[in-house]
């Protein structure tokens, strides 16, 4: 198995808080891993340290290194890395002065590109990577924001897939949709993993189960344990793991 | 269980009484404003003839004085917008530290200071660079001045405006453009800020429309002419100053016609907003 990315001893810290300590994993290529563990364990600073988002926030900060095939994404400028390694987070959240399509195209547009073929090309082959382009291929200059809940999170999966990362790291894509968008959703992440790496976040231990073959258990900023899925969800090493699936905290 | 009756009785007289209360007071604040515009319609239609709007104070016309009035705003716009919304721009993406607190603390105090008291500090400070050798003690009365008061009001105004309208751009949309690879400065220019240009739009017109109507500042700057415009370094006239002039003087004629002046000046307001209003809808249906 191919390794993607190598997490090597990340902390990470907001102001003086501790958030995550010292994890260490590693990320297989075009497979999914999930991250679970329960509200304020650390998985959303884990992967937000993934593309270096975490340093947006101010006072926040990282150590420890981060390996993308190899090379430190925390000695290369973060714009380039973020190309790399994109991100989808909890609430979708289109650019609200955009159409559909300059949703699909902003990450394109913004870093340059003008041809009018090449966006073209992206947003098409985007939007169908998403599972999205039979839904919106007449109303393309329609608002964002006029999609529903699911249909947003899926353009905004095609946003970040325009610019066409090798990663895509995905906060908790789920959370906020019912059954049917989250369906669609897994159903996506299962299709998308022949082109991509997926780190996925998730407060459902069902969804993990689904839709990755890896799976990471944090608990108070530590990584406890870390295993195939299927491994971990029926002989978890750690008595800590057990009793979190089983529903005993969390 | 049973209800009360008598209380749901009495909770729907509150209801009535207060949405009679509620009623009346918007009524009670209404009836100046609806008042003024009445008032200065009826009053001023009687008045306004093209003579009126073409000729120069000096002819007793009002010609120079709409002139005056809008370069005057056209030039504090110029000045004011781009260096009001960097400054707020400054605050709401950086200014999370002491510097940023420190600014903010003196743009707040900057937007309480009365027009007047801005009047009198750019008189004196043009004069004195004027007796130091830089410009002229000349160019206390003149365009330059009068826009240089004008927008010292205006650019603290727009600066706190423009703030508040980028912090209501949600973080997500910041992070989700930089998690695309955008860089910083291209997240603020071409998604932040596009993001909440209504809300800019709307500052910077309640600014323009601010100092629009500022007669005190003028009167110790612009000065007031009864001549076209002249030059940047020349005094000139304004519509709040004639309504000033033209509404104390003793003549019941212009008393009569600053009636007029007043319908010109709110009619002009109005027509901004009204514009502005037209063109930001029409940018939102296009996109």
């Amino acid at each position: 198995m191919a390794i993607k990315l190598s997490v090597e001893s990340v902390s990470a810290w907001y102001g003086e808080k501790l958030a995550i300590q010292d994890i260490t994993m590693d990320i297989e290529d075009r497979m999914v891993t999930a991250v679970i563990g329960p509200s304020g364990c650390g998985k959303s600073t884990l992967i937000r340290c993934l593309n270096r988002m975490h340093e947006t926030i101010p006072k926040a900060r990282v150590e420890g290194k981060v390996l993308l095939q190899g090379e430190d994404i925390y000695a290369a400028s973060p714009v380039s890395v973020r190309r790399r390694i994109g991100m989808v987070f909890q609430k979708a959240n289109p650019f609200p002065t955009m159409s559909i399509y300059d949703n699909v195209a902003a990450g394109l547009r913004l870093n340059g590109v003008r041809n009018r073929d090449e966006l073209d090309k992206a947003v098409l082959g985007s939007l169908k990577q998403a599972a999205l382009w039979d839904e919106v291929k007449d109303s393309l200059d329609e608002s964002g924001a006029s999609l529903s809940g699911g249909q947003q999170q899926r353009l905004c999966i095609a946003r970040a897939l325009a610019v066409k990362p090798e990663v895509l790291l995905m906060d908790e894509p789920c959370s906020a949709l019912d059954p049917i968008a989250t369906a669609k959703i897994e159903d996506l992440i299962f299709d998308l993993k022949k082109d991509f790496t997926l780190v996925v976040v998730t407060h459902n231990m069902q969804q993990a189960a689904r839709v990755s073959e890896t799976t990471a258990f944090m608990y108070l900023g530590k990584l406890i344990e870390v295993n195939n899925t299927r491994e971990l969800f029926e002989r978890p090493r750690e008595a800590l793991t057990e009793s979190y699936i089983t529903g005993r905290f969390g | 269980m049973k209800l009360p009756l008598d209380r749901d009785t009495r909770r729907r007289w509150i209801d009535v009484a207060m949405g009679v209360a509620a009623f009346v007071c918007v009524v009670i604040a209404i009836i100046p404003l609806g008042s003024i515009l009445l008032e200065a319609s009826i009053r001023g239609l009687r008045s306004l003839s093209p003579a009126l709007l073409t000729s120069t104070t000096g002819g007793g016309g009002i010609g120079n004085a709409i002139q005056g009035t809008l370069i005057l705003i056209l030039l504090s716009a110029l000045v004011s917008l781009p260096v009001g919304i960097l400054t707020g721009i400054y605050l709401a993406e950086f200014g999370k530290n002491r510097l940023g607190a420190a600014v903010r603390f003196f743009v707040e105090v900057m937007t309480q200071v009365p027009s007047m008291v801005v009047g009198i500090f750019v008189y004196s400070l043009v004069l004195e660079l004027g007796l130091i050798g830089l410009g002229s003690p000349r160019l206390v009365f003149s365009t330059i001045s009068g826009v240089l008061a004008l927008s010292t009001i205006m650019v603290p105004f727009v600066a706190r405006t423009s703030e508040e309208a980028l912090r209501l751009v949600p973080i997500a949309v910041r992070e989700s453009s930089l998690a695309l690879g955008i860089p910083r400065y291209r997240t603020i220019l071409r998604v932040v800020v596009p993001s909440a240009s209504s809300a800019l739009v709307t500052g910077g017109l309640l600014g323009i429309a601010r100092v629009a109507g500022e007669t005190a500042p003028l009167l110790v700057t612009a000065f007031g002419s009864n001549d076209w415009f002249r030059g940047l370094d020349q005094p000139i006239e304004s519509l709040p100053h004639t309504i000033y002039v033209w509404a104390t003087g003793p003549y019941v004629a212009q008393n009569q016609a600053a009636w007029g002046v007043s319908l010109v000046l709110v009619v002009m307001m109005l027509g901004l907003s009204i514009v502005s209003r037209v063109v930001i809808r029409l940018r939102s249906v296009s996109r």
